[in-house]
């Protein structure tokens, strides 16, 4: 072993040995846990093990929509590059339950400071060592890795390990939980003078758009795959199977009955009927119109884009699913399965390779589940009232001012991370790697070892 | 003897199994391939845009046959494996020198 290699491996433990210590530091210096073991919780209100077996219960059905994303990037994308999408979506989700720990939620929930950040509950230690922000926490990480795994599907298949490694880091810390703050920390854009303030019931918005547009960034800061546009015209790059991606699509749709009815945060809460129902006939409504779409254009319902409409009916009812009644979710739902459909067509067309569609199942399908509360909000649930319930336009403005600051902060931010990144280490793999696929490339190992090489 | 190596839809094996073996030719050789002739190719779609797949998945038929029975399999497998559209495939016939059996070492026509 060489002197520089040597002093390689002591950089790199010692890099290891400092957060080791930071952790150990912080950990043995909680002055006061508020409730580390939930009596004094219990003893003020017996009726609480409900609600946090309820919110722990849809927590992990949001953990299994991890898996879902998994499966459809996997079976919407080749197959030499199906480990590295399974590496990106297990090491997202463990990235950004470290650093959402270590910075996020305190930015996201902690005590607001000028509408802008949240300042109180680093490292979950101190004041944060309690039942009830642990509950809250669990869930919340949920929700923050969900954003982050949005983004490997629009970036899929030619990103290298290292930049999006570094990118599912900075997205738990920065991007999501201070924008998150903006809406669900109290902070200003939940303030706004406008209608009931900036509305996001579930996360159409701090979740799908956010993670939509960044991979919007991530994948115009990429280009094109090879092989994607000739001669200037689009070109489909066939997944390798429509069988993992549908079993994505389930797992997504089963998901999401823990992601929107839980985020009533209370089992005490009966809404939670309502936000299920809603749940689920915005999604059975956008895959049929999405369904029904490619059948009228193709000749054949087609059914990668059925998938896709299936998810982008229940981002776009992530907002609204607590404020509206059942046709309205129909509607909405509708509204999105042809919204995704002409949006995928949409960035094809300008250049923008999205391998799942990613950008237009969760950017575009969220920005329609903002404005939609501004329009079908019924006022029976936390006073919010839309347009068509004779709310006026205040609530619409409220949340159209949400939607283009989460488009512009998401982008922005975004961006400018891709493009540092790019600087820094270099974003794409080389055209060589590209062809071989980044499971051989990457990580020197094929998630099919068995199969013969297919060229796609 | 002669060789029929006939490419065929994959999803006619099973009649052109069944008419091969009702001609007493029960033993055959069978591969995957891909390719294309005329037809050049199928247009597909995915996601909603179509995309063309040049190199078809095909079946190669291999069987040895008597001199006398290459009218009568032919016949047999074009009209098994006939559906009048392209991509049908082809069938080659090739002379064959000679054969044996491994498990008796019988020659000839004794060993197919």
């Amino acid at each position: 072993m060489s002197v520089n290699r040597a002093l390689s491996w002591v950089k790199r433990g010692g890099f290891f040995l400092f957060f080791t210590l930071l952790f150990v530091f912080l950990g043995s210096t909680i002055a006061s846990a508020a409730d580390p073991t939930g009596e004094t919780a219990l003893l003020g209100d017996p009726g609480l093990p409900v609600d946090y077996v309820w919110v722990l219960m849809c927590s992990f059905l949001v953990f299994l929509m991890q898996a879902g994303f998994a499966m459809l990037e996997g079976g919407f994308c080749r197959a030499k590059n199906t480990a590295n999408l399974m590496l990106k979506n297990l090491m997202d989700f463990a990235m950004t339950s470290l650093s959402f720990m270590v910075i996020g939620f305190a930015l996201m929930f902690g005590a607001d400071k000028a509408g802008v950040i949240g300042t109180t509950g680093w490292f979950l230690a101190g004041e944060a060592y309690d039942v009830g922000t642990y509950l809250f926490f669990v869930f919340q990480v949920m929700f923050a890795a969900t954003a982050a795994t949005i983004v490997s599907g629009a970036v899929a298949e030619r990103i290298k390990w290292k930049a999006y490694f570094v990118y599912s880091i900075v997205i738990g810390a920065i991007i999501y939980p201070v924008y998150g703050h903006w809406v669900w920390g109290g902070g200003w854009l939940s303030t706004l003078p406008f209608g009931a303030g900036h509305i996001d019931f579930a996360g159409s918005g701090v979740v799908h758009t956010i993670g939509g547009v960044v991979g919007l960034a991530g994948a115009m800061v990429l280009g094109p795959r090879i092989g994607k546009y000739v001669n200037g015209k689009p070109r489909a790059i066939p997944g390798h199977s429509l069988t993992l991606a549908a079993l994505g699509c389930f797992l997504l749709w089963f998901g999401w009955f823990g992601f929107n009815p839980g985020s009533t945060l209370s089992a005490h809460d009966l809404r939670i009927s309502v936000i299920a129902v809603n749940t689920n006939l915005a999604a059975a409504a956008a895959a049929f119109a999405a369904m029904l779409f490619t059948w009228v254009r193709r000749k054949k319902p087609d059914v990668g884009m059925s998938i896709n409409g299936a998810i982008a009916g229940l981002v776009a009812i992530t907002a609204p699913c607590a404020f509206v009644e059942a046709w309205a979710a129909v509607i909405i739902g509708l509204v999105a399965g042809l919204l995704v459909v002409m949006s995928v067509y949409f960035f094809d067309k300008i250049g923008v390779d999205d391998p799942v569609g990613a950008v237009s199942v969760h950017g575009t399908c969220g920005v329609w589940g903002l404005l939609s509360v501004g329009l079908f909000a019924d006022g029976t649930y936390g006073s919010v009232i839309g347009l068509f319930y004779g709310g006026g336009w205040g609530q619409l403005a409220a949340q159209a001012i949400g939607a283009a600051v989460c488009i512009a902060w998401a982008f922005i931010l975004g961006y400018a991370l891709f493009k540092i990144v790019d600087k820094v280490m270099g974003i794409r793999v080389s055209p060589q790697e590209e062809l071989v696929g980044l499971d051989i490339s990457e990580h020197g190992t094929k998630a099919y070892p068995e199969l013969p090489y297919v060229e796609a | 003897m002669k060789k029929i190596e006939a490419i065929i839809r994959p999803e006619y094996l099973g009649i052109v199994r069944k008419a091969l073996e009702e001609l007493g030719y029960p033993g055959m050789t069978i591969s995957e391939v891909k390719g294309h002739g005329k037809q050049k190719g199928l247009t597909q779609q995915w996601r909603g845009r179509e995309y063309k797949v040049d190199l078809l998945p095909k079946l190669k038929v291999e069987i040895v046959i008597l001199d006398e029975d290459v009218a009568k399999t032919l016949d047999a497998i074009i009209r098994s494996a006939r559906t009048g559209e392209r991509g049908d495939g082809k069938i080659f016939i090739l002379p064959v020198e000679g054969a044996v059996r491994v498990r008796t070492g019988d020659e000839g026509e004794n060993a197919i």
